[in-house]
């Protein structure tokens, strides 16, 4: 592969990507935030984090059992030792410790 | 130090993610003919997990530079929504400022959301070294994929899971702190809508587009609902 274009090719990639994160820093300057902005900051974290597991979610299929059920079951098992026990740490690696011993078995 | 003790306690979770999806990304890199050196680069420069998983194909087949930013733009475009909540705080941590944005992941995103300082530490460092020991954590698991992948003796096919569940666990967090369900709600409706229609490639930007749109419009109602419970 020729290094020159791999090189361009990561800057391009990581001028891109900086951009997407530092869009909204640059749209609003230095100047006193719209309270409008202010609002969103506040409500828009609950929202993104359920679109973010959606996203992690994104790639089952319901055409098998293995597309669906061990991502399925291991939400619900991180989620009921979550509630359970309130640890994120012990709902975290329990969850996926049966997610990776899950889609070996179904 | 103790801002970077803190750190590496909220971070705690992120380290299995990153390290893991970095050994992932390491390896992937080396079978594809790149260098040690390139992938080490990738993850210092670029440090996007999808993004860099996504390229290795298309460098491969040797895409253009404008397709390139265009995919990025496009896998990448969800940061966008991520520093409206930031705005304030990042502007006033000086000199981190422009590692705090660059440094904006989803997993950053999500602990920066739900951190709670104590009252004896200096919250900018705190934040500061939360986002520099993630990064240390996709760097750490880039090199270990890159330099030792193929010898890994254990077979970690699912580890990816703990991006999953750390996410859901704020979401269970964040409904009991938050008084208004509707935002949550209306994050879960759009994304599930968008992805029975559009399918997983194209549902992630017009979901937060839509839900940005729907709280702007519901901002009485939601408001006059946080602060009742506040009061």
């Amino acid at each position: 592969m020729d290094n020159t274009y791999v090189v361009i090719a990561i800057v391009i990639i990581a001028l891109v990507t900086f951009l997407t994160r530092s869009l909204p820093f640059i749209a609003f300057g230095k100047r006193p935030l719209p309270s409008w902005v202010t609002y969103l900051g506040k409500v828009l974290p609950p929202a993104i984090m359920v679109v973010l597991v959606c996203y992690c979610l994104k790639g089952i299929t319901f055409s098998t059992l293995h597309g669906f059920l061990p991502e399925i079951i291991a939400c619900l098992i991180t989620a009921g030792v979550h509630v359970y026990k309130k640890n994120m740490y012990l709902s975290i690696i329990i969850g996926t410790i049966c997610y990776m011993v899950l889609i070996k078995l179904i | 130090m103790k801002e970077l003790r803190f750190a590496l306690k909220q971070t705690f979770p992120i380290f299995f993610t990153y390290v893991f999806l970095g050994i992932a990304f390491g390896v992937m890199m080396i079978e594809a003919g790149f260098s040690i050196l390139t992938a080490i680069l990738c993850s210092v420069f670029i440090y996007a997990g999808s993004m860099q998983i996504a390229m290795i194909p298309m460098l491969i087949s040797g895409s253009s530079f404008p397709l390139l930013a265009i995919m990025t733009l496009f896998i990448n475009g969800r940061h966008l929504f991520y520093g409206v909540g930031f705005i304030e705080k990042f502007r006033k941590s000086g000199w981190r400022y422009p590692y705090m944005v660059f440094a904006l992941t989803d997993e950053t995103y999500s602990i920066l959301c739900s951190v709670k300082h104590p009252t004896n530490i200096n919250e900018k460092n705190a934040d500061f070294f939360i986002a520099l020991t993630n990064q240390c954590y996709w760097i750490l698991g880039s090199l270990l994929g890159a330099v030792a992948g193929s010898f890994l003796p254990f077979d970690l096919s699912g580890i990816e899971f703990s991006a999953t569940a750390f996410f859901l666990v704020v979401v269970l967090n964040q409904l009991s702190q938050y008084k208004s369900k509707i935002p949550a709600l209306t994050g879960l409706i759009s994304a599930v809508v968008f992805l029975v229609v559009l399918g997983p490639e194209y549902f992630i930007i017009p979901t937060l587009t839509v839900t940005l749109i729907t709280l702007i419009i519901l901002r009485d109602v939601i408001s006059r609902k946080m602060e009742v419970a506040h009061g």
